[in-house]
């Protein structure tokens, strides 16, 4: 009778059965299933109004469901890193004020987050100062420092270049190796999303495809969506890597 | 000591202004500045219905701001164009405010005393009303800081550690109502929003962290009080917006050497 103790992979982190979101008379997201596991990667990938965020936000209990269930596994602590912080400069707060709010662990642990993320210099700086990349990784640093079983990021590289993103999704990729916990990530990034991901889900107001990498990068309904995006999104690549940035440099440092 | 009106006129102010400051930072991140005006201007006519009524103006003016206050809280979430919004019932309740005063014959009403405060005429009790509502709104603050800080910066950072951003915003929304109950009899409702928003600025310029600029915005607000107190009483002017102007005072001045100061670093 061991069958009723599960099916042998152990608890679901996070468990979505029949998702439906509506918006007035919009419906954002209709009977999307979805289940993630310790310590996988699963990106979602879609257009833009595809219900992406409505999905994530769903998870966190932020809007209210239509129809269907989301259970998440019981006490399980969520690191969440939003798209973007408008953070107000009638606000000053120091970056390690910033992180003593999620976590009051003290000096030790705030340093040892903003270190594994490779801006502990930064601690004592006004967060409104900060540089977008150096905002987001502090976004990184707390949730990550209540050691969370997933990291929920809603397209956190968002107004980065392509290498502060690279970057980026380095460290979250190394935070899955440090601590083995899951990640849910929404991205626009096809290329890193195709790279990093075990399994990806293609969204477009319901689960269009979802699997492997090389599964969904081979399903016609994700050519369909992305055939064009793809393509785009590699010429931007390449115009990116200019050497502007040396120059900007050298204008900087008189 | 409590017999001499310009001490209970202090200490009126003193108490208004610690309470407000703390408060008056959540309102000025939160960009709530419009919100405080729309409970204030909605507490004259909880003024108006209490003199109609004979019921504590306190007590009126109370149960309508916290009325608006919880109004307009539903009314936000339920996704409506505040601003809009805020517009109409600011504008509305205090024009029926007005015009419910006017049909109150027999005693005639020194409406100036509701708009731009009485602190002189302070008393006894209402200074225990002043300080037990001050000192409400201080304490949970105090309680919820961490939360109210936290939904201040991101409603989903809130949900995500597993409570609920409707209630801390709930909260703040009642507090507002609180205070302005509270000043009416201090600033009365026309300034409010300037005892809340004023210092709170002031205080921007010095604070590094949102702890020290929520004291030192009560620091900045009690010393307005007394030196406006004070400057009233030497050149015979409105107590109420004397305290006002030395607010405005401080922040002109606070944010003149702070233009300096980063020009120098």
């Amino acid at each position: 009778m061991s069958l009723l103790c599960g099916n042998g992979v152990g608890v679901s982190l996070i468990e979505v059965k029949n998702l439906s979101v509506i918006y007035g008379s919009r419906i954002a997201l209709s009977k999307v299933d979805l289940k993630i596991e310790p310590g996988e990667i699963v990106t979602v990938v879609g257009p833009n109004g595809s219900g992406k965020t409505s999905l994530l936000r769903a998870i966190i209990g932020a809007t209210p469901l239509a129809a269907g269930v989301v259970k998440l596994k019981p006490d399980i602590k969520i690191g969440y890193v939003p798209q973007r912080l408008n953070f107000n400069s009638s606000l000053p707060m120091t970056v390690k004020g910033f992180m003593e709010l999620a976590h009051n662990g003290g000096n030790k642990s705030t340093l040892m987050a903003l270190e594994e993320v490779g801006v502990s210099s930064i601690m004592s700086q006004q967060m409104s100062q900060l540089s977008g990349g150096q905002f987001q990784r502090v976004l990184l640093a707390r949730a990550l420092i209540n050691t969370p079983e997933i990291l929920l990021l809603d397209e956190a590289t968002q107004g980065l270049d392509q290498p502060g993103s690279a970057a980026f999704y380095r460290l979250v990729e190394d935070a899955r190796q440090n601590t083995g916990c899951a990640v849910l990530m929404i991205s626009h990034d096809l290329h890193v999303v195709m790279s990093a991901s075990d399994r990806v889900i293609c969204l477009n107001g319901h689960v269009c495809c979802a699997g492997t990498p090389e599964v969904v990068a081979s399903a016609p309904e994700y050519k369909q969506l992305f055939g064009m995006e793809t393509e785009r999104t590699l010429a931007l690549y390449q115009h990116r890597h200019d050497h502007d940035h040396d120059i900007k440099k050298s204008h900087a440092d008189p | 000591m409590l017999d001499d009106f310009m001490i209970r006129a202090g200490l009126a102010g003193i108490g208004l202004a610690f309470a407000a400051g703390p408060l008056g930072c959540f309102v000025v991140w939160r960009r709530m500045a419009y919100f405080g005006e729309t409970i204030s201007h909605a507490a004259i006519l909880g003024v108006a219905l209490s003199l109609m009524l004979q019921v504590s103006i306190f007590a009126g003016a109370l149960v309508v701001a916290l009325l608006v206050a919880w109004t307009v809280n539903l009314l936000s979430e339920r996704g409506y164009a505040i601003d809009t919004l805020l517009g109409v019932l600011a504008h509305s309740s205090l024009a029926v405010g007005l015009v419910v005063v006017s049909f109150l014959s027999g005693i005639r009403i020194d409406l100036m005393a509701y708009l731009f405060g009485d602190i002189l005429a302070v008393s006894r009790l209402d200074l225990v009303i002043i300080w037990g509502g001050a000192l409400l709104v201080l304490i949970l603050v105090f309680w919820r800081w961490s939360p109210l800080l936290t939904v201040t910066l991101n409603e989903d950072f809130s949900y995500a550690s597993g409570f609920n951003p409707k209630r801390e915003k709930l909260l703040l929304t009642l507090l507002l109502g609180l205070i302005v109950a509270v000043a009416i009899k201090v600033v009365g409702v026309l300034l409010i929003v300037a005892m809340l928003i004023i210092p709170a600025a002031a205080a921007r310029t010095l604070a590094r962290t949102p702890e020290t600029m929520a004291i030192l915005a009560g620091i900045i607000g009690a010393a307005s009080a007394v030196v406006g107190l004070r400057a009233a009483f030497v050149l015979d002017t409105p107590a109420g917006p004397s305290i006002v102007c030395i607010a405005a005072a401080f922040f002109l001045v606070l944010n003149i050497v702070g233009s300096f100061k980063s020009f120098q670093a």
